[in-house]
């Protein structure tokens, strides 16, 4: 059977020995010890488990390890590098963005991936940009706002 | 665990005991006491100030994304005058935290808070004391601020008084406090205070659990509800390497899913995954069990309770589930002298521990359950079925076992909001005033049952079934289901006589708050200015429960069949405002929330099986759904806090309501409302079926 032995995540090659079958999200949270990426539901409904491949919004749930061997792959533990917040985690400090928290690593990896995409989205692009995650708590008119502070003040960075 | 072991965990300094009864806290001495006696069996809360200076409260409360962390720091920085920052919170751990009943009813803010206030107060009193005997001042000169005690020219840190001394104080749970005109801390809109955790990904939750050496398990569920294994094949599971399978027999059945519990387990996940897949089992299924179709006149056929009159109306309320985003979850470990602690997701972290001691026959001191931070509950996580599997499996195996719940068994096995039948009648004055009513509810629950509104003459029933599916509390209890139907038939009886549906309600309106809310939010809606144009529509619901207040008002858009929800403003009051911006939170977010069981989710069921089983079969709200949401606060310093976790929720589906039959004369009684769209016609199937 065919395995994986590296994966550059957050800017680091870690050496792992995975299954090239298993999802990424398994890798990441029982290989590599990164639970900041979530477990929501296992089918890509819900977006908890999204990370930036080469950049863009990547499933994890649904992407097998295989198919991001050598790719930059960035989770939430690497978006604050040195402690210092991303735009878009500060943004959503400040619009009380969230209540349990769940969705939130996923929804800021989503949003950065939207941000990098078009800078300053408009209301509706948000929406649709972000319509595959959810957020239980229904704090989306919230996060909604976040997405708007983060792009004024350059979070496509 | 007795004053000296507490010391002996967290070293000298302060403990303020807090107790329910005011006579035990006299008999316990009162003030000033130092010894080490027994901790009173009912402390609510405890309160420590360390030699450092450190203020650390202990609560059996737990937060699952209610800011109930938050509030509490609120409530310990208010009274001794610190910074937020330096106030530490330990919640939900048996073995830290005095008992607590549950993160249930709203019950938090009301309760919990008050005596947090309370201890720290007192606290506040013992460094006064301790300040007086060092420096020998006169009391009034003393100020505490930031942290610091001081009086004219001296100065101390809380540690620099303690220094050295274990202090403890007991006092009663009704101690007077300052009004909320009076807070500084509290009333303001401080920060989420495990913020950056949670947005960095570091926050550990259950599901994050690790412990060293642990194995991953799988369970083997039923494929319908009660049916029993009778034949099991596991030799292609064990023949995958490094998988056990390990069977045992719970002594606490779990409910649909019985007392076999068959695991499976490796150190390699997905080769637990795997090994499920590959036993082969065979089932006895129990025949003859209702289906999401039939249920309701099955509800009315196997109620307790006397008949109602002739010639009620009839609504019904789908099952729905909480579909928290982290679902259920446990570590579990053994120590080599048999006691076990369990890391889980839980809004019940002693009920666990007690479910968990009688499974185990063990006495409740070697069970420690420790709740993480939650990814939230909405109600739904009361009962121990991770923290039980992942024990039974670890004690069997020797070793710590992690048991996370799949979404698919979350949506299976969890236990769900009560689907209801629900009767309602009433007769008016030629005034409009209400002469009678009459109010019958059929296994949803007893919540928000009694109208709020002035009427004579009235009769209200809660009939209970035996419910077809596992069911349980959901955030707001049947009041949800209650005020629909009610205020649903309140619109009805305003349209039979044509009056406003505003001015109906305030017509039948004597109490006080639930009138101010009705008028905040007619207000700032505009709801005597309302236009209405072909295709728009407008509706208003109120209601009260849990000792809060909301009124909605809400616009619908309705086109080519389908309904668009366009704005909600919700009016809400539950006595002084403790945390505004978290406040605003929670009733935007149940506003968000219930216009899922308002519109569209359902669960779906037939022969035992669950067919909305995954979440692309299951929809919840998504940002594509969410109107302008509003929210009008009502702070009533001169009140008592109230919670505010669940009642923001209870107007929304009657406000839709009102607003499509304002739109499209079409009365919708079911809940969810338009699941596929707007119905031809209102009743449903299920009305007619009980007919």
């Amino acid at each position: 059977m065919a395995r994986i032995t590296e994966l550059n995540v957050n800017g680091t090659r870690r050496k792992i020995d995975a299954d090239a079958e298993r999802s990424l999200l398994s890798v990441l949270r029982d290989d590599l010890d990164l639970t900041g990426t979530k477990y929501g539901c296992g089918e890509g409904q819900c977006a908890a488990c999204t990370v930036l491949v080469e950049g863009q919004p990547t499933k994890s749930c649904l992407t097998k390890v295989a198919a991001v061997a050598g790719k930059r792959i960035l989770t939430i533990e690497g978006l604050a590098p040195e402690g210092k917040l991303h735009p878009v985690q500060e943004a959503f400090i400040e619009a009380d963005a969230l209540q349990c928290g769940w969705c939130t690593p996923g929804m800021i990896l989503g949003a950065v991936g939207l941000l990098r995409r078009t800078a300053h989205p408009s209301d509706a692009e948000i929406v649709s940009g972000m319509n595959g995650h959810i957020c239980r708590c229904g704090t989306y008119p919230r996060i909604v706002q976040a997405i708007r502070i983060a792009a004024r003040k350059g979070g496509a960075a | 665990m007795n004053r000296r072991e507490f010391f002996g965990l967290v070293g000298g300094g302060i403990l303020v005991l807090l107790v329910e009864d005011e006579l035990l806290a006299q008999e316990s001495g009162g003030g000033g006491r130092r010894g080490f006696g027994a901790m009173p069996q009912d402390v609510s809360a405890w309160l420590h100030i360390g030699e450092d200076g450190v203020v650390t409260v202990y609560t059996g409360k737990v937060e699952v994304g209610q800011n109930a962390r938050t509030s509490l720091t609120q409530a310990a920085a208010e009274e001794l005058r610190v910074p937020p920052a330096s106030v530490r919170l330990v919640m939900g751990d048996t073995a830290l935290t005095p008992v607590d009943m549950g993160t249930v009813g709203s019950m938090t803010t009301p309760r919990m808070w008050p005596q947090i206030r309370r201890a720290a107060a007192e606290a506040r009193e013992m460094l006064i004391d301790l300040a007086l005997q060092k420096w020998a001042v006169d009391r009034a000169s003393i100020r505490i601020a930031d942290g610091r005690v001081s009086s004219g020219s001296h100065s101390a840190g809380f540690g620099d008084l303690t220094q050295g001394q274990k202090l403890t104080r007991t006092i009663p749970a009704n101690v007077p406090l300052a009004p909320a005109t009076e807070w500084s801390v509290a009333g303001k809109s401080l920060a989420k205070v495990d913020a950056r955790a949670m947005v960095t990904g570091t926050h550990q939750y259950a599901y994050d659990r690790m412990s060293p050496g642990m194995l991953y398990a799988k369970v083997l569920y039923p494929p319908s509800f009660g049916a029993k294994l009778s034949s099991l094949d596991d030799s292609a599971a064990k023949a995958i390497p490094g998988v056990q399978v390990i069977r045992v027999t719970a002594a606490s059945g779990r409910e649909g899913a019985g007392h076999d519990v068959v695991g499976v387990l490796s150190v390699d996940p997905a080769a637990a995954e795997k090994g499920l897949a590959a036993l082969k089992a065979t089932w006895e299924p129990v025949a003859g069990q209702t289906n999401s179709r039939d249920v309701f006149t099955y509800f009315k056929q196997n109620a307790n309770g006397s008949a109602p009159s002739a010639g009620l109306t009839a609504y019904t309320v789908a099952y729905i589930a909480h579909t928290p985003l982290e679902p259920r979850a446990a570590v579990a470990e053994w120590s080599a002298d048999g006691k076990l602690t369990v890391w889980t997701g839980s809004q019940r972290p002693f009920g666990i521990r007690g479910e968990l001691a009688n499974e185990f026959k063990l006495p409740e001191e070697q069970v420690r359950v420790i709740v993480p931070d939650t990814g939230s509950g909405y109600g739904g996580k009361h009962t121990g079925d991770a923290a039980l599997e992942a024990a039974l499996l670890a004690k069997a195996v020797g070793k710590p076992v992690k048991r996370n719940w799949t979404r698919e068994e979350e949506l299976t096995w969890a236990y769900f909001r009560p689907g209801g039948l629900i009767e309602v009648g009433g007769r008016l004055n030629p005034d409009g005033a209400l002469a009678s009513w009459e109010f019958h509810n059929y296994n949803s629950g007893p919540s928000a049952l009694q109208t709020p509104y002035a009427v004579p003459e009235k009769r209200e029933q809660y009939h209970q079934v035996h419910s077809p599916l596992r069911q349980g509390s959901y955030r707001g209890l049947a009041a949800t289901a209650n005020i629909f139907v009610r205020e649903s038939h309140m619109d009805e009886l305003a349209h039979s006589i044509k009056m406003d549906p505003l001015e109906f309600r305030l017509k039948n309106t004597q109490d006080e708050r639930l009138r101010n809310v009705i008028e905040a939010a007619a207000d700032r809606f505009g709801w005597k200015n309302r236009r209405k144009i072909a295709g728009r529509g407008f509706g208003i619901a109120a209601g009260t429960e849990k000792g809060s207040y909301m009124a909605c008002c809400v616009e619908v858009a309705v086109a080519n069949g389908q309904v668009k929800v366009v704005r909600v403003l919700e009016a809400f009051e539950c006595g002084a405002v403790v945390n505004p911006e978290h406040l605003r939170n929670q009733v935007e977010g149940a506003v968000a929330m219930g216009l899922g069981g308002a519109l569209f989710e359902h669960i779906d069921f037939a022969d035992g099986k669950i067919e909305t089983n995954r979440l692309f079969r299951y929809r919840l709200p998504r940002f594509a759904d969410m109107p302008l949401i509003e929210s009008v606060l009502l702070d009533r310093k001169d009140l008592p806090s109230a919670g505010a976790g669940e009642t923001p929720i209870m107007g929304v589906a009657p406000a839709v309501g009102n607003a499509i039959f304002d739109a499209t004369g079409i009365r919708i009684r079911s809940l969810p409302m338009v699941p596929k769209g707007l119905p031809a016609t209102g009743g449903g199937v299920t009305t007619s079926a009980v007919r």
